[in-house]
């Protein structure tokens, strides 16, 4: 067992999974919002993520460090999440949610496609040249990019959760979260209101994408893990819980990260998977007994 | 409508499907020119690949017709292939692999790019008995299924490496080893035979993990590597388990004495990531110092400058071991003096010939048996031939230096 063999592993993967996590978190909350205001599940996300990634590449090809691609990836998601709402998605709103999904999937296989052919299916990565700490005689050693991806991922779901609460769009879409047809009767324009919802869901996609491209490697097709990833973090923070997906996302990355030492990488999302499924099982045993009181 | 309208159209339509679908099979060999047929992958995730693998056989086609074509019954004919994009799916390539059969009368296939698609067209031009000379299909799968129409100019994966693990036990005794796999059929075949390499040399492995499909943080199997410092780290995850090996043992200052890695010549990793790939030791089938040579391409650096003035980057070996196969069909349809499917099988099958690209000779298998695996270290930003040591134009820098010694 080399996590007794080497007690400051345990530490390095708690570290390690917990600034993973942050990013995951990010993509959650998107997929949180959308989900929870318009009830669809939006299957690309990972590749919303991916294209992100590919916005800030292009900066840093540029010769500008990456760092200066995350407003361009946001903005430029959020003007595409605005157009693919206003294009496709907001016919499938009211819809069964099997359209959405079907729908979405559309999108990202679209995405995926054209990711190909304009930027090549070779493996990417951004450099920052951030360097690298190490503590406790270099037995922990972090590279500074994910510190970086961690502060970034924080404070941009700090700015969610203080958006939701402040601004007027923000209690728009609460409002229209709660029951669309009262919103709409007090007036707030829920069309409007979707298409922002949805814009912002890819533009925090898109910065999330920055930081991937900062901290790991692209591919044109590795969108799936964060589509999957931030689905768990969502059904096991509970839907509705915004500050939960943010506790949900970083405790998963760490029991990802420690699962890799145990029983392996290969099992990465496997473990994911069968968490997921215990809790689905404690969850529903929870409400039968509830639904016993009611009796 | 009434009835019998009704049963008039579906009649007529029905006639027309069967025509659409019986249409003109035009023959292999038509007028002077000899059609082969291929499915490429020209889209989806193999497409940077697939376009290497197209581009060297057209290449090899235009170098052939060039110098004359193929002289069969004492006329000379010219080479074209006819191309299909199978989408990167392998489903999509056996079925297109059919279509180039039946509907097209292609009796002569090249290889599409990569294993997996290898393996899915193997059984369909085994079922029709058309000859296969592949490039780029390297699984062992394909080897050990009795194929009688498959054959493969390159080197199986159990060979890529070997002599990465050759040439460790030649630097110290008893190494210790880490093993970084992918879960595909290719990269257990490599593992295969770096096991077996590393039990004959009494090397001792103390990680072996494997990587999930989905790969992009070994952060974890390197925190492994840097807390029990084994001497050598083996990765194999293609392209991208080699990007992601890289960059992040740059992030994390992961120290180890040897790196050998699969595919990471093709992506031109060390000039993305600013030098970090630098000393890692990578397994191509083939390179442009070789000193092999034939007469259509010349040497390996001649075949490199025309690639590069036609299509404006230095030659992957996917493109290279794709213009072999062309010059392999060649030689065959010569000695055969036939046209005949089976004929031209059994010259393929008697093929001993020397290319740029380096020795041909197939065992009972289809494979190669006379050509080597490549070794080369990144030296100062530069493939540099390491191994095997008879061809090697540098010499290995062994150990790799510390992170901390270096500028």
């Amino acid at each position: 067992m080399i996590l007794l063999q080497a007690p400051f592993l345990n530490l390095q993967a708690l570290l390690d999974g917990v600034m993973v996590g942050s990013i995951f978190a990010l993509v959650a909350y998107g997929m949180a919002l959308v989900w929870g205001v318009m009830n669809i599940i939006n299957v690309a996300q990972g590749e919303y993520v991916i294209l992100g990634g590919y916005i800030t590449f292009g900066i840093y090809k540029l010769g500008v460090s990456p760092i200066y691609g995350m407003p361009f990836s946001f903005l430029f998601l959020f003007i595409l999440g605005y157009i693919l709402y206003r294009l496709i998605v907001f016919r499938v709103v009211d819809k069964d949610m099997f359209i959405s999904i079907l729908a979405t999937f559309g999108i990202s296989i679209m995405i995926q496609q054209f990711m190909n052919m304009f930027f090549g299916s070779q493996v990417e990565t951004a450099l920052t040249g951030l360097g690298t700490i190490f503590f406790f005689d270099g037995n922990i050693t972090i590279a500074l990019v994910k510190v970086f991806s961690f502060v970034i991922s924080i404070l941009g779901a700090i700015a969610v959760i203080y958006f939701m609460r402040v601004s007027k769009l923000g209690r728009a879409i609460r409002a229209t979260a709660q029951n669309p047809r009262a919103a709409r009767i007090l007036g707030v324009d829920t069309e409007k209101v979707y298409a922002y919802t949805y814009a912002i869901n890819a533009g925090l996609c898109g910065l999330a994408g920055s930081l991937v491209a900062m901290t790991y490697t692209l591919h044109p097709y590795i969108g799936l893990p964060y589509t999957v990833r931030s689905f768990m973090i969502v059904i096991i923070a509970g839907l509705g819980n915004i500050p939960g997906v943010l506790v949900s996302g970083l405790g998963l990355g760490a029991i990802e990260e420690f699962s890799a030492y145990l029983i392996g990488s290969e099992f990465r999302i496997g473990v994911i998977f069968s968490l997921l499924v215990i809790i689905l099982v404690y969850r529903s045993k929870k409400l039968a007994k509830k639904r016993e009181y009611l009796k | 409508m009434n009835k019998i309208q009704k049963l008039i159209l579906v009649l007529l339509s029905s006639i027309t499907l069967l025509f659409s679908s019986v249409s003109t099979s035009f023959a292999k060999v038509e007028g002077d020119t000899i059609t082969l047929g291929s499915a490429i992958s020209l889209t989806g995730k193999y497409a940077t690949n697939g376009e290497h693998t197209q581009r060297g056989y057209d290449l090899g086609v235009k170098i052939i017709n060039d110098a004359g074509g193929v002289k069969v019954g004492g006329k000379k004919y010219k080479l074209a292939v006819k191309y299909y994009d199978d989408e990167s799916n392998s489903a999509k390539a056996a079925a297109l692999a059919q279509r180039l059969i039946e509907q097209d009368g292609i009796q002569y296939m090249l290889g599409p790019y990569g294993s997996g698609l290898t393996i899915a067209i193997a059984p369909v031009t085994e079922k029709f008995g058309v000859p296969m000379v592949e490039a780029n299909g390297a699984s062992r799968a394909l080897f050990t299924k009795g194929y009688k129409y498959l054959f493969a100019v390159l080197n199986s994966a159990d060979q890529y490496l070997n002599s990465a693990v050759d040439l460790m036990a030649t630097k110290k005794k008893g190494a210790t080893v880490a093993l970084a796999f992918e879960q595909d059929s290719f990269s257990l075949d490599v593992k295969l035979g770096v096991m077996d390499r590393i039990k004959a040399h009494g090397m001792k492995v103390v990680i072996d993990d494997a990587l999930p499909k989905e790969l992009n943080d070994m952060t974890a199997t390197l925190q492994k590597v840097k807390a029990l410092k084994p001497d050598l780290l083996v990765v194999s995850g293609h392209s991208k388990g080699a990007m992601t090996a890289i960059k992040q043992m740059t992030d994390l200052k992961v120290d180890v004495s040897m790196l050998a890695m699969t595919h990471c010549d093709a992506a031109a990793i060390n000039k993305n990531l600013g030098g970090g790939g630098e000393y890692a030791i990578c397994a191509a089938q083939w390179h442009k110092s070789l000193s092999y040579e034939d007469e259509f391409f010349g040497s390996g650096k001649d075949y490199a400058k025309l690639f590069e003035s036609i299509y404006k980057y230095d030659p992957p070996y996917q493109a290279a071991e794709s213009s072999a196969a062309l010059l392999v069909f060649k030689s065959a349809f010569e000695k055969a003096n036939s046209f005949d499917k089976d004929k031209v099988r059994d010259a393929l099958a008697k093929t001993d010939m020397k290319t740029f690209y380096g020795g041909i000779k197939f065992n009972k298998s289809g494979q190669n048996t006379s050509k080597p695996m490549v070794l080369f270290q990144v030296q100062d930003g530069k493939n540099a031939v390491v191994a095997p040591v008879k061809w090697a134009e540098a010499k290995l820098i062994y150990p790799i230096p510390k992170w901390a010694d270096r500028k």
